[in-house]
């Protein structure tokens, strides 16, 4: 194996692996130390996430909303830019879903809603998306701190649509009425069911397909077209873009609206599929999740499919932590999460220089 | 000679970086008080030689004395405590800090800084008297010419102690006259007993200044020389292992019609200073034109106008009948469809992309050409056969397209960037720095290049800081000071002289400690 492969293969696959191996053994170390046994806690957790269909509905069902946002997450990343605002484009993207999904003519075939529905998510994501983009390109201000602005105000614009405009008359709480049927994505298990398979109900919807395409659409994207190439360009020097004659500001603008689109999707999981309806706080955590889903897949599509899988596991094995066990409560999962973002992201080459030394006496063989 | 005069002593000092072998049981040794050049193309080993000695890196084996005493550095900490002092190719100083503060960056000493700076001030005043090397210690470093902030380098060794200085290629910044200026130095330096040692490629230097050399081929010291008892012929020999022919024969050009024409251009660089003022030049297929100058003078602010990334001001620059003005930009991928191809000053930063392929670097600048596209779809197998066919042309190597850009030799990542830019077959080539960093082989195929595309037809815009490179390829040279054209000569009329003369004409007229600023 030359030297250049077997680099390739370390910070591909070991050192992520190592990354998240080091991050559970900081997690059972935290579980020690609350008193609880880590091994015990892990069979809890394995068992609820994948040890039977309904654990592992979920499992997918919180999966899915990690691929959207860490596709967003990573689409933005390879420009360079850093989109902390998944949360907020999310969260505004479901609102766009909603527009079309509650006001579209209720007689529409599905197969014109379902579309209009998605693409309604898209844009307002995207739209959320624009002014952070704009102000970096042509203003300079840093799309970080552009970015967790926009997530404060997309809260509080929703609380004001919600109470002010979706409410429903009479109802208390701050919810829109129910979509029309026409934009319901189909359950997994009635799927499964009108084929003759009688599986577990789990909120798991066809919008796992949906985060498949756009999966395979982002890996085509970035990797197989001209626009991807000046993305990718941007991302890896400026200066060498510019030379190319790609414009930057422009660059910025298009990724960051394709990255808040992406985000835009979780809409489509979480109201298209589960609740029929919007309200307050869909989005929770799903936004922030998927940095570190598209740390821990180092921004390929491939590697955020397996991140966003695992990341199913520790909310669905998490909630059936807090369920049996007395002195875990469900933030364990938002420790975890933090660790794996620590390990994954904060010290991503933790263990480089250890094994480039470890394999320096195999290639002075060579 | 005796033992007690040696400085330096290297014995088998063997370094690996992964595969490739950075310094293969090299052994040397320096005398004190004398000035010690090390040549070698680049790769060659010396700039890892220096920084094992200045301990950056740590050997693999062999041992390492300084002044007879047994010397291992972890750090550059124990590297300055041993007396050894090192002049960076790129300085490192704090911009917006004052002489004195930068001096004495790294030695503060206690919380107060006052008392350490009125120290220093005493300490660096005796220093600048006794070596020749005034300084205003108040003045801010941004504001002092490029010579000037590698005399406070020096002074920055000496006041930490430093008894042998180590200056890796310090003229590569500076005028002709600001070079002998320095040498001057080292003159003085010498006289007070410190040692020095030079590394650089340019032969000239090593002629001129050094008392002792030796030559680095490959990771391995092939020779040292006596300066005296040695030519550059046979140093550049022993470098590449072969014979090289720098000065390249060409042909009387034959200069066509003009396919440029710049009009009294004013041109602001990236922050918004004026860097170019008033300049006016054409350029004519069939012909060289070189645009010599020392660094940041205007020259790479104009070579990036004339290539679309930088607007310009004032005036109108004319290319295959389009005209570009203020209001009237052409972006590079325009001037390119035009026929325009540029080869930049910054290879690293700008002509390529370290972290992509060979392949994608080779799609630099071309990624919307319809060759390689289908609809969406980006073809990848073109896109390889493109690399493939331009790696043949230009022999790249080694000739893999997957292989990272960063992981080829500075001279294949040129030869790489240079197919690009010629195999489209172009009008008008805006070359900068053609070989930069390049080692002496690959120097001479590139000049080679030029040439062949010159009598091709086609019109060639050269910018250099090599006055050597200036002179053996152009046809018709325009010199640059502080964004002016102070001169223009025949390429066959140019001597050194004359040509460096010009290129410090502001050195001249202002006040030469605040130098030109650079």
């Amino acid at each position: 194996m030359t030297r250049e492969r077997r680099l390739s293969w370390i910070n591909g696959l070991l050192l992520p692996f190592l990354n998240v191996l080091t991050a559970f053994i900081a997690t059972a170390i935290v579980f020690i130390l609350i008193g609880v046994d880590p091994i015990e806690a892990t069979k809890i957790l394995i068992y609820g996430a994948l040890g039977y269909d309904e654990g592992l509905g979920y499992t997918l069902y919180y999966a899915t909303n990690f691929v959207f946002t860490g596709l967003a997450v990573a689409v933005a990343f390879h420009a360079g830019l850093f989109n902390i605002g998944g949360e907020g484009q999310a969260y505004v993207g479901g609102l766009g879903t909603a527009i079309v999904a509650l006001y579209l003519n209720p007689a529409l075939s599905a197969w014109i809603v379902i579309p209009l529905a998605i693409s309604g998510g898209l844009l307002f994501g995207a739209l959320w998306a624009i002014i952070p983009a704009y102000l970096q390109a042509y203003r300079g201000s840093h799309i970080v701190i552009t970015t967790i602005m926009f997530n404060f105000l997309a809260s509080a614009l929703m609380v004001y649509v919600l109470v002010n405009v979706l409410r429903e008359v009479g109802e208390m709480s701050p919810e829109s009425a129910d979509f029309i049927k026409a934009s319901w994505l189909p359950f997994v298990h009635d799927v499964f069911a009108s084929f003759g398979y009688k599986i577990a109900k789990s909120p798991l919807n066809l919008s796992i397909l949906v985060a498949l395409f756009f999966s395979g659409l982002v890996w085509f994207f970035l990797w197989h077209t001209r626009w991807g190439y000046a993305i990718r360009a941007v991302g890896k020097s400026n200066d060498a873009a510019v030379y190319g004659g790609i414009n930057p500001k422009k660059i910025i603008i298009v990724t960051m609206c394709i990255s808040g689109a992406l985000a835009g999707l979780v809409g489509i999981n979480e109201l298209m599929g589960v609740q029929h309806r919007l309200f307050l706080n869909f989005n929770y955590g799903y936004g922030f999740g998927g940095i570190a889903v598209a740390l821990m897949g180092r921004n390929h599509p491939v590697g955020i499919l397996i991140a966003a899988f695992l990341f199913g596991i520790l909310y669905q094995g998490g909630a059936e932590l807090d369920f049996e066990l007395q002195n875990v409560s469900r933030d364990i999962v938002v420790v975890m999460q933090g660790l794996v973002i620590l390990f994954c992201g904060g010290l991503e080459y933790l263990y480089r220089p250890i094994l480039i030394r470890f394999l320096a006496p195999i290639e002075a063989t060579e | 000679m005796t033992e007690s005069n040696i400085a330096i002593e290297l014995i088998n000092v063997d370094k690996h970086f992964g595969a490739v072998h950075a310094n293969d049981k090299v052994n040397l040794s320096v005398q004190t008080g004398t000035i010690h050049g090390i040549v070698g193309e680049n790769g060659a080993g010396k700039s890892t030689l220096m920084s094992i000695l200045y301990g950056f890196y740590q050997a693999d084996s062999g041992q390492i004395k300084v002044f007879n005493k047994d010397f291992r550095a972890i750090s550059s900490k124990q590297s300055i405590e041993a007396g050894i002092g090192m002049v960076h190719q790129h300085f490192m100083l704090v911009d917006n800090f004052t002489v004195l503060e930068n001096v004495v960056l790294g030695s503060e000493g206690g919380a107060l800084i006052s008392e350490s700076l009125a120290n220093a001030r005493i300490e660096l005043t005796r220093l600048a008297k006794e070596y020749g090397l005034e300084v205003d210690l108040d003045v801010a470093i941004e504001d002092l010419s490029v010579g000037m902030q590698q005399r406070v380098e020096i002074l920055k060794g000496l006041y930490k102690g430093a008894k042998v200085l180590i200056l890796d290629e310090p003229t590569g910044v500076l005028t002709p006259q600001e070079s002998d200026e320095l040498f001057r130095i080292f003159e003085a330096l010498k006289k007070q007993g410190v040692t020095i040692i030079l590394i650089t490629h340019k032969l000239r230097e090593i002629m001129s200044i050094t008392d002792n050399v030796s030559v680095m081929r490959a990771g391995k010291m092939v020779a040292h020389r006596e300066t005296s008892k040695t030519n550059p012929e046979e140093l550049a020999e022993l470098m590449i292992g072969r014979k090289v022919l720098l000065n390249i024969k060409k042909s009387k050009a034959k200069s066509g019609s003009p396919a440029l024409i710049a009009k009294n251009l004013e041109i602001m660089n990236e922050q918004g200073l004026k860097r170019v003022s008033d300049v006016s030049f054409e350029a004519r297929s069939g012909e060289i034109l070189g645009i010599a100058g020392v660094t940041g003078n205007g020259q790479g602010t104009l070579l990036k106008a004339l290539a679309g990334i930088l607007p310009i001001s004032k005036g109108s620059i004319e290319i295959m009948g389009e005209t570009i003005t203020s209001n009237n930009t052409l972006n590079p991928e325009q001037l390119r469809n035009l026929g325009v191809a540029h080869v930049p000053e910054d290879r690293q930063r700008m002509g390529m992309i370290s972290e992509f392929t060979a392949s994608e670097t080779a799609l630099l600048g071309y990624h919307n050409d319809k060759t390689i596209n289908q609809g969406v779809w980006l073809k990848r197998a073109s896109v390889k056969a493109n690399c493939e066919s331009m790696m043949e042309a230009f022999d790249v190597r080694p000739s893999n397209p997957n292989l990272m850009s960063s992981n080829f030799s500075g001279g294949n990542q040129q030869k790489l960037i240079l197919a690009r830019e010629f195999e489209r077959d172009p009008d008008l080539l805006i070359i900068g720095q053609p070989t930069r960093g390049v080692d002496i082989g690959a120097i001479e195929f590139i000049r080679k290049r030029i040439i062949e595309m010159r009598d091709a037809g086609k019109a060639i815009i050269l910018i250099s800081v090599e006055l050597e490179e200036i002179m053996s390829l152009s046809d018709r040279i325009v010199v640059m000071c502080d964004g002016e054209i102070t001169g223009t000569v025949n390429g066959s009329d140019a001597d050194e002289a004359t040509l460096g003369m010009m290129m410090a004409n502001a050195l001249e007229s202002e006040d030469s400690l605040k130098g030109a600023k650079v």
